[in-house]
């Protein structure tokens, strides 16, 4: 079973049938790699566990380096991903938490992402579990969509510890973020990181920061989509 | 007598009190009524504040922890705005929440258009397996609710209204009540409207079924009342539920009359009477137009 990073290439390319990739897939490889890898406590065999880390891509366009990712790790079968869109695969072009294991949500429309992981990091307290890290990935231009400046403004309101967004910025919003989109996190009163979104090492220490009594962003720059 | 909004409150707080499984999520409208159950469950009782897409998506993130949680709001609120988070978040996640509304159709309408939501459980009809109560009275909100709370993990909508009945009924969550029976047809008056239609079909021949569960839809009661003209009275769009008693009947030729809130915007503001009168709901217009569709001759 592959199970490096060098190995990704070959499972996306299952996919795309092709070397070359599209941005919005390539642009998620590395944050995700580092997360699945180094971060997220979690495993297959483990996705009902109520103690495990959620993680919530809520940019599920572009989902073959996520796929890759969870064939990598062992949540789904390598094979899958030849049939990647397909009548009878569970693979879809936006994915399905219905059918793929391990996958926490269905995704593709933008801006359910964060606000799903603010209900899921304040079920998990609720329920006494304040181990599990609630994590979601967002886009840049995702970011647009009001519903996470609700989810925003409410988590840093609350002080939601748990929760953690990663945003892939390749600059692709319409009107961009004036000022950075950091400072839209901190201003609501997340802490937040920007790095290089292709550095494992940077990316790691953005995810590993300790961000007491706030919720987390990390802001993975990438290159511009266009 | 309490509001059906009122015993929401009441219920509710017992409800977090006793099912650790509970939770509330609100975005300010009824926070006031729940503090006392707020400062008991503070990780249980979730004020969102004005961010209605975010009351639904926090309400989903509960459930998809295992959570059974309530969301509430204006029915405007609660499933239009949000309409997208309800249809996502809720149904293709595969969880269950209970969505509680006030306001409805015309109970403010002194506040106008923009806190009316006739077209409320139309929309919910263009998704699958919800359940839908319609209460005309507290007591039967009470039983709804628990019911709707305790239905597993369904998606469950309750309706609740400062329209209400004079009595309540011994209803059955899912099931129609036979309160009359005849000949001429059937009258189905669902909620808030029972009153109107037994003073508008006092003396007439035909049979009235009260439904407060309207999704599913009782077409065994229908079928089993023998009619085929059906008129329906319901508190939301007129013709919400013709397809389901189309569908009840669909093995017999049969006719079916929608009476309900009119498409039309009503520019008027004013109070429920008046707009109920101006819709035709009343017993008078109600009267009118079932004797014309069920007693042409009579």
């Amino acid at each position: 079973m592959p199970t490096t990073y060098e190995d990704l290439p070959d499972l996306l390319s299952r996919m795309t049938g092709a070397e070359k990739h599209g941005p919005a897939a390539t642009s998620t490889l590395d944050a995700l790699w580092v997360l699945y890898e180094r971060v997220l406590r979690i495993a297959p065999g483990r996705s009902e566990d109520p103690a495990r880390d959620r993680f919530l891509l809520s940019k599920g366009h572009g989902p073959m380096a996520y796929y890759a990712v969870l064939a990598a790790k062992g949540f789904l079968p390598v094979e899958w991903l030849d049939g990647f869109g397909g009548y009878h695969s569970p693979l879809g072009h936006h994915p399905d938490r219905l059918l793929i294991p391990g996958v926490e949500i269905g995704s593709g429309s933008l801006g359910h992402g964060l606000p799903l992981a603010v209900g899921t990091a304040l079920g998990l307290r609720a329920q006494g579990l304040h181990d599990p890290a609630v994590w979601t990935l967002i886009g840049d231009a995702e970011f647009d969509e009001g519903s996470n400046h609700e989810a925003l403004a409410y988590a840093g309101a609350v002080g939601l510890e748990r929760l953690h967004a990663i945003v892939i910025d390749n600059t692709s919003a319409t009107h961009g973020w004036q000022g950075g989109i950091a400072s839209r996190f901190e201003a609501a009163g997340w802490s937040a990181v920007t790095v290089d979104g292709h550095d494992h090492a940077a990316l790691y220490q953005a995810y590993t920061l300790a961000h007491p009594g706030r919720p987390h962003a990390v802001i993975a720059q990438v290159e511009p989509k266009n | 007598m309490d509001t059906m909004r009122e015993r929401f409150a009441t219920v509710a707080t017992d409800l977090l009190d006793r099912d650790p499984r509970t939770a509330l999520v609100l975005a300010d409208i009824g926070a006031a009524k729940l503090t006392e159950a707020a400062a008991a469950h503070p990780e249980r009782v979730l004020n969102v504040g004005i961010r209605e897409q975010l009351l639904i998506g926090v309400t989903a993130g509960l459930a998809l922890t295992g959570m059974r949680p309530i969301a509430h709001t204006f029915a405007s609120f609660l499933i239009e705005r949000p309409f997208e988070q309800v249809k996502l978040d809720l149904g293709h996640q595969g969880v269950g929440a209970v969505l509680v509304s006030a306001l409805g159709s015309y109970d403010w309408p002194a506040g106008g258009r923009t806190h009316m939501a006739p077209g409320d459980v139309a929309l919910l009809d263009t998704l699958p397996d919800w359940t839908v109560h319609v209460p005309g009275h507290p007591d039967e909100a009470e039983t709804l609710l628990r019911h709707a709370v305790a239905d597993g993990d369904r998606n469950v909508y309750v309706r609740l209204s400062e329209h209400q009945n004079s009595a309540a009924r011994p209803i059955e969550p899912g099931r129609f009540l036979t309160l009359r029976r005849g000949e001429a047809g059937t009258v189905v008056a669902v909620g808030p409207m029972l009153d109107a239609v037994l003073a508008a079909t006092e003396g007439l021949d035909v049979t009235v079924l009260y439904a407060t569960s309207v999704r599913p839809f009782d077409a065994a009661a229908l079928r089993a009342a023998g009619s085929i003209d059906v008129v329906l009275v319901e508190p939301y769009l007129a013709g919400t539920s013709t397809g389901e008693v189309n569908r009840a009947l669909a093995e017999v030729p049969h006719r079916v009359l929608g009476l309900g809130v009119p498409r039309e915007e009503h520019r008027h503001y004013g109070s429920m009477e008046e707009h109920l009168r101006a819709y035709g709901l009343d017993a008078a217009g109600l009267r009118q137009q079932i004797v014309s569709f069920l007693l042409p001759r009579g």
